[in-house]
């Protein structure tokens, strides 16, 4: 149990904000650490200056003493640190032989061929060792995600990694691939390897790790073995904070008149029996972590991605086969994940950027021109509405304003279109505290004048300071319910961890037990 | 796969162009004009298009126009590349040798020889343009398109070269006495191609970057060596099929030489099965593309279809492939989803990652 990996005072920033900040951890070989914390707490970015895919802007790295300062993936798999990420970095057109062997293959003869006989019987040996007895000349798009999972490892076997890092490598895995998967890692653990596990499903973190760290913040907030770690005292840990007064007060009560019903709507593998009800006056939040369905289910609703079985209804009438058309014409609104990728069109003008959806109410005349003077004036008044700061709409480009200030046109555009819905995916995402609080009077504004809206948020914090309702997901199922007076970021938090005694008791198997039938 | 359906819909799909070929085989030979020939004492009126003469017809003429560079174009579409400019390359690799043919005397090889070198450069340049001055590909090669016609119609004055008669004889060699020296050579660059992607790390890299090029350069692969091989081997490619096409066209060619060839390589690729949009594909599919694309061409000659409306029948073809294409790439992407949670055993039918087509 030597220290393999030594991380001293390890600090990066992007743009100024810190996410990693003065971290120092021994990781060992023949020895398991978790590694837990919110989403956004710096986990990523660790792994990331481990794997030399971002560089520390201080502070430096130990490998078995010697300074460890890798510039690209290669340097770092090089050094026998392989990553298992939850995105399989595998070649689906290729076959499992070939994806291990990709940048290594054996040759053979005058002519340098591939050595197919030899990686057939070597590819056989290591997935003899991971548990797999699968033809090696198999396409991996023909075998299921936890066997793919189970060749990655195969390949850093191959590549003699003394390393290993899994990130969240549990998702899509059934009940049986998980217990091989974790039985795979103990054997690993005794044969001397290093393990990394990050994960989300806390039951299983305490049940590998040796050594249990959390992340808050970019920092290191505790650092103990395992046996020091309740589930509840882990979620204490990651929460850490108490929110102060950050949030205006709701002007108006909610009604109860049902705007928009959401009926078991249900995708293989992405989002099931999702049913709930957003209703006249509401701010319903959607929380979960990330990955658990909820950008995926909003796409839904607003009719991007298709769903198998469900209806979503607006007011009482279905809505027959959604599209962004049909929902926009039911005054739904949807303010995206990415406003630059998704939410403006950035080296437009912000005039026309605000008219963008409402173009045709403006069009007039035998070939529809529009009509510029009206448009301009309707998108000035909007943004006066909710106080944008920017130079003259007409000539400034969307890009030339801030995060805030961004966000603003973009819900200024579905302002002008008068929705009575408004699907806002994590609203103030990468803005400033004085921006949110702007954001958030709107949503207010919105829901006192009859509106609903429902919030997706990866930030609790904001969604109990604004909501009237707090839904919970957590893989692709709605898993608890909260009112205003039953909020407790503890209690919320171990609902998305699926550690909530109320909701399904200690039975974060559930959906892998059902699962598990399939094969 | 156990429980798997056969599904007849989806097996056409994956299989449509074999399908298209052996429709329009039939079709034209039926359809065409027939010539009474005795086979073990019976005369029958065969066919004049199943006739073994037309049939060898057909392939050297798929060779010249669309195979070789199909080959070549193949190997940049499985990175999800273009090449639009191999119809220019193989006018201007043709028009340097032959310049030099006539001012100098070169014989056939080393004007063989200097047609390759002029294809391969003009494919690095391609490369260079791509990859050094991050140009996408498509801009690259179109603009290449202009450049390189450009630069022959200069060199030649616009006007036409006559090369020495030997080029003529050149290109009337038969190999073994029977077989045309385009199809031999078709026949190398298949296999030697076949070999490269199937048999080689560089090959199955080429597939790897195509089905996911950030995953590749994770991996560790040298993308930009593996992107630039292939432009320089297509480049290649449309050297030796200017240098074989003008062979066959008597040694003479003129300023519209090989123009418009890229659609037709591309088309013959796309019909064999390779996806535009990278991973997927493979050389054997771009011969029979190329093949089912001078059939349809010389189908229409036999049943006398009006001279104008032939190249928009032909067009028809490359868009029903092309329409395939992009109902694969639907069904792939479906198979392809991101999924959070398990795909549960009660859910409606739907295809499974597990049951990918092949």
């Amino acid at each position: 149990m030597t220290a393999f990996l030594e991380l001293q005072d390890l600090t990066k920033s992007f743009y100024g904000i810190a996410a990693v900040k003065g971290v120092s951890l021994n990781i060992k070989t023949g020895q398991t650490l978790g590694l837990i914390g919110q989403n956004g707490a710096g986990k990523s970015t660790l792994m990331n200056l481990i794997g030399g895919v971002v560089h520390p802007d201080s502070g430096e790295m130990r490998l078995t003493e010697k300074l460890y300062a890798p510039r690209t993936p290669a340097d770092a798999q090089r050094a026998g640190i392989a990553f298992i990420h939850q995105e399989l970095n595998l070649f689906t057109n290729l076959t499992i032989a070939e994806n291990i062997f990709i940048t290594g293959f054996p040759r053979k003869g005058v002519l340098g061929s591939i050595d197919t006989a030899k990686i057939k019987s070597l590819t056989r040996d290591l997935l003899a060792s991971v548990g797999l007895q699968l033809d090696p000349s198999t396409n991996v798009d023909r075998i299921s995600p936890g066997e793919r999972q189970l060749v990655e490892i195969a390949k850093a076997l191959y590549q003699d990694a003394s390393l290993i890092i899994f990130d969240e490598p549990t998702t899509s895995l059934t009940a049986r691939e998980t217990e091989r998967l974790f039985a795979i890692m103990n054997q690993l653990r005794q044969q001397g390897k290093g393990l990394v596990y990050i994960s989300h499903i806390l039951g299983d973190v305490k049940k590998l790790a040796d050594e249990i760290a959390i992340m808050r913040d970019g920092e290191l907030v505790a650092y103990e073995p395992a046996s020091a770690f309740s589930i509840q005292r882990m979620i204490a840990q990651m929460v850490g904070r108490s929110i102060e007064q950050l949030y205006p007060p709701r002007t108006a009560a909610p009604t109860n008149m049902p705007l928009l019903a959401v009926e078991g709507v249900n995708a293989a593998g992405i989002v099931k029996e999702i049913s709930f009800t957003l209703h006249k006056g509401e701010v319903l939040g959607l929380f979960g972590l990330m990955g658990s369905g909820r950008t995926e289910l909003a796409r839904m609703i607003f009719g991007i991605d298709a769903f198998e079985r469900g209806n979503i209804r607006v007011e009482g009438e279905s809505i027959i086969s959604p599209s962004p058309r049909k929902s926009i014409r039911h005054k739904i609104a949807f303010v995206t994940e990415n406003r630059r990728e998704e939410g403006l069109l950035m080296s437009i003008d912000i005039a026309n950027n605000i008219s963008l959806v409402s173009l045709l109410d403006f069009a007039g005349g035998l070939i529809s021109v529009i009509d510029q003077r009206e448009m301009t004036a309707a998108a000035q008044q909007t943004a006066q509405v909710l106080q944008l700061k920017s130079g003259d709409i007409r000539y400034q480009h969307a890009k030339a304003l801030s995060g805030g200030n961004q966000q603003k046109v973009v819900i200024a555009k579905w302002l002008l279109s008068e929705p009575m819905i408004f699907i806002m995916d994590e609203p103030t995402r990468g803005i400033d505290v004085g921006a949110k609080y702007e954001i958030y009077t709107i949503i207010d504004r919105l829901a006192s004048e009859g509106s609903g809206v429902l919030i997706i948020s990866s930030e609790l914090d904001e969604l109990i300071g604004l909501c009237d309702r707090i839904l919970v997901m957590s893989r692709g199922e709605i898993y608890g319910e909260f009112s205003r007076e039953q909020f407790q970021e503890e209690t919320i938090l171990r609902a998305a961890f699926r550690q909530d005694d109320t909701a399904i008791p200690h039975n974060h198997d559930g959906v892998r037990e059902e699962a598990g039938k399939q094969d | 796969m156990p429980g798997e359906r056969f599904n007849i819909l989806r097996f056409l799909l994956n299989h449509s162009t074999l399908v298209l070929f052996i429709a329009v085989f039939a079709l034209f030979g039926l359809s065409s004009p027939r010539t009474p020939v005795e086979i073990a004492g019976i005369t029958i009126d065969f066919p004049r298009f199943w006739s073994p003469e037309n049939i060898f017809n057909m392939v050297k003429q798929a060779a010249v126009f669309a195979g070789i560079i199909g080959v070549g174009m193949t190997f940049v579409l499985l990175t999800a590349g273009i090449d639009l400019s191999v119809g220019s390359n193989m006018y201007l690799s043709v028009v340097v040798s032959g310049l030099l043919m006539r001012s100098i005397g070169l014989e056939i090889i080393p004007a063989l020889l200097v047609s390759l070198m002029v294809g391969t450069l003009f494919g690095a340049f391609n490369a260079f343009c791509i990859l050094r001055l991050k140009i996408i590909p498509f801009m690259t090669t179109l603009a290449t398109l202009v450049i390189g016609r450009g630069l022959g119609t200069f060199l030649t004055d616009s006007q036409q070269i006559d090369f020495p008669e030997r080029m003529n004889a050149f290109g009337q060699t038969l190999v073994f006495g029977v077989i045309p020296m385009p199809i031999v050579v078709f026949g190398i660059v298949v296999l030697v191609s076949w070999y490269i992607l199937s048999r080689t790390p560089f090959g199955r890299q080429v597939y790897a970057v195509g089905n996911d090029i950030e995953a590749a350069k994770k991996a560790g692969i040298n993308t930009d060596r593996t992107l630039a091989m292939v432009y320089i081997i297509s480049g290649f490619c449309a050297g030796l099929a200017g240098f074989i096409l003008a062979s066959q066209l008597g040694g003479r060619v003129d300023r519209s030489f090989a123009e418009t060839r890229e659609f037709d390589a591309i088309a013959a690729a796309v019909l064999g099965g390779t996806s535009l949009f990278g991973g997927a594909g493979n050389v054997f599919g771009t011969v029979i593309g190329a093949i089912l694309i001078q059939m349809v061409g010389t189908g229409l000659q036999f049943n006398l279809v009006n001279l104008y409306l032939q190249p928009m029948a032909r067009a028809f073809v490359i868009f029903l492939a092309i329409f395939f294409d992009s109902l694969r790439e639907a069904n792939m992407k479906k198979l392809k989803r991101r999924f959070i949670r398990p795909v549960e055993a009660d859910a409606p039918p739907e295809p499974q990652p597990s049951s990918a087509g092949d």
